[in-house]
């Protein structure tokens, strides 16, 4: 889905309800990824109890966002997770979960496979067991495999494999595309942002700039793969990704994170991006009246690169990826395809933006075999 | 569980059409958003015109009818592209 410029530009000014609507559901997770965009682990003790979830589920349906993406930590770890799926799906709220896997057994599947308007994300990282282990730890690729085989087994049909692209995956791509054609699944590719976790390791693991390239040809050719309009800096290489191809934040796209904070994107999980909280007086109210969100949905300056011929087409990249890394919203994409951000954090002084909350474990995780 | 997408319908205009009961509408100050709930497909209804006769296409015994009913001729055409593309993504569908 391209979508053209008049109506991109009056998505910029911001929707009555978002599109994209995230939802991390608990803190608390089984695995401890590098690159936790949410630096998961434990659980919050201030977590919206299922009295306050289902009102938000109730909210959402009558605001008409269609769909919510759920994530976490790992959702499936909340006790009343199935409840609250099954809850948002009997409102027509459809949901998009995203699981680590390790918790989706016969039993489970079979469950999920019974529910309409239901998607399922399972995120791997590699491949093979090597690569995603080096990013998602010891036995987290054959659980996530255990977790697609059944899946299949209970007929769910085409659930996501999601991917983050990193500097050591992006060989993999056909790979990963054979695995999901193994499953009859689909293949989603996101951005690793130096968000939560990720500012440890994006600096090593980010795709060099001819991994861009190359990223942006295999998309090209497969319009098919999903990309939750992930990689819309690439769009400066030519003809644009599909996708809204902008930066949603605020305006299309937004975080409600698991204690009720809405947050302008999943990404920036930080007091400047801060919009306000659920339990005050509802979602509805912090999506259209935030201040934060009317700062972002006013016409910008794109800064440093409006002089670039490329300016339309990635609209100066990812404002989460700029925060994290340290740069001014203003300045270019820090993996701007023509090395402008790459000049950009050569400048940079001061320190790294740290992310809002922690909720890392204090101990190593190992995953037990079942 | 993802549903199989509906098979898209030939838009014809003599027939009678609706928006599909797997359909939610949302009005955006562009027109409206709509999404199909079994394919997932979201789409956008660019202008209040298109948004309103959508809405009321199951009043009229043919698409065409309907159409007729928008005085400016351009608004029609436009409209009449809209619908084929709508048919095609299973958000109006026949009845």
């Amino acid at each position: 889905m391209a979508v053209d410029s008049p109506l991109r530009d009056r998505f910029e000014l911001g929707l009555a309800a978002p599109i994209c609507l995230t939802w991390e559901l608990t803190y608390a997770c089984n695995l401890a990824c590098v690159h936790c965009l949410s630096s998961s682990g434990r659980r919050d003790p201030g977590e919206l109890t299922t009295g306050e979830a289902r009102a938000l589920i109730d909210e959402i349906a009558s605001m008409k966002i269609f769909y919510v993406n759920v994530g976490g930590g790992e959702p499936t770890i909340r006790r009343d997770f199935y409840d609250l799926v099954e809850y948002a799906v009997e409102r027509h709220v459809g949901v998009k979960f995203s699981t680590n896997g390790t918790r989706i057994d016969a039993s489970a599947a079979r469950r999920l496979a019974a529910m309409d308007y239901l998607d399922i994300q399972v995120s791997v990282d590699g491949a093979d067991e090597a690569t995603n282990d080096s990013v998602r730890g010891t036995g987290s690729f054959t659980a996530a495999r255990r977790a697609m085989d059944e899946l299949a087994a209970a007929s769910f049909g085409a659930f996501k494999i999601s991917v983050v692209v990193t500097r050591e995956n992006v060989s993999q791509l056909d790979d990963f595309a054979a695995l999901a054609d193994h499953y009859g699944a689909q293949l989603r590719l996101t951005r690793l942002r130096p968000s939560g976790r990720g500012a440890d390791v994006w600096s090593t693991l980010h795709p060099t700039r001819e991994q861009g390239r190359e990223l942006y040809r295999w998309l090209r050719e497969r319009p098919e793969v999903l990309t939750g309009d992930s990689f819309f800096h690439l769009s400066a290489l030519g003809s644009p990704l599909e996708g809204l191809n902008l930066c949603g934040a605020g305006r299309v796209v937004c975080l409600i994170d698991p204690v009720g904070d809405v947050y302008a994107c999943p990404f920036v999980i930080h007091d400047e991006f801060l919009a306000g909280n659920v339990r005050d007086a509802g979602f509805g109210v912090v999506w259209r009246d935030s201040e934060l969100f009317a700062t972002l949905r006013a016409p910008g300056s794109g800064g440093a690169c409006t002089s670039c011929g490329s300016y339309d087409a990635c609209r100066g990249g990812c404002m989460a990826a700029k925060f994290f890394t340290g740069l001014e919203l203003t300045d270019p994409d820090p993996e701007c395809v023509f090395g402008h951000g790459e000049a950009a954090l050569a400048r940079r002084d001061g320190a790294v933006p740290a992310p809002r909350a922690d909720h890392s474990r204090r101990v190593p995780v190992t995953l037990s075999a079942r | 569980m993802a549903a199989p997408a509906p098979a898209p319908t030939d838009f014809d205009g003599s027939g009678a059409w609706c928006l599909s009961s797997d359909v939610s509408l949302r009005d955006e100050s562009f027109g409206a958003l709509a999404y199909h709930h079994g394919n997932r497909r979201l789409v956008f209804l660019k202008s209040a015109d298109l948004v309103a006769l959508v809405r009321r296409l199951d009043q009229f015994a043919s698409a065409d009818e309907a159409l007729d009913s928008l005085d400016d001729a351009r608004t029609r055409a436009g409209c009449r592209r809209a619908l084929r593309a709508l048919a095609d993504a299973g958000i109006i569908r026949g009845r």
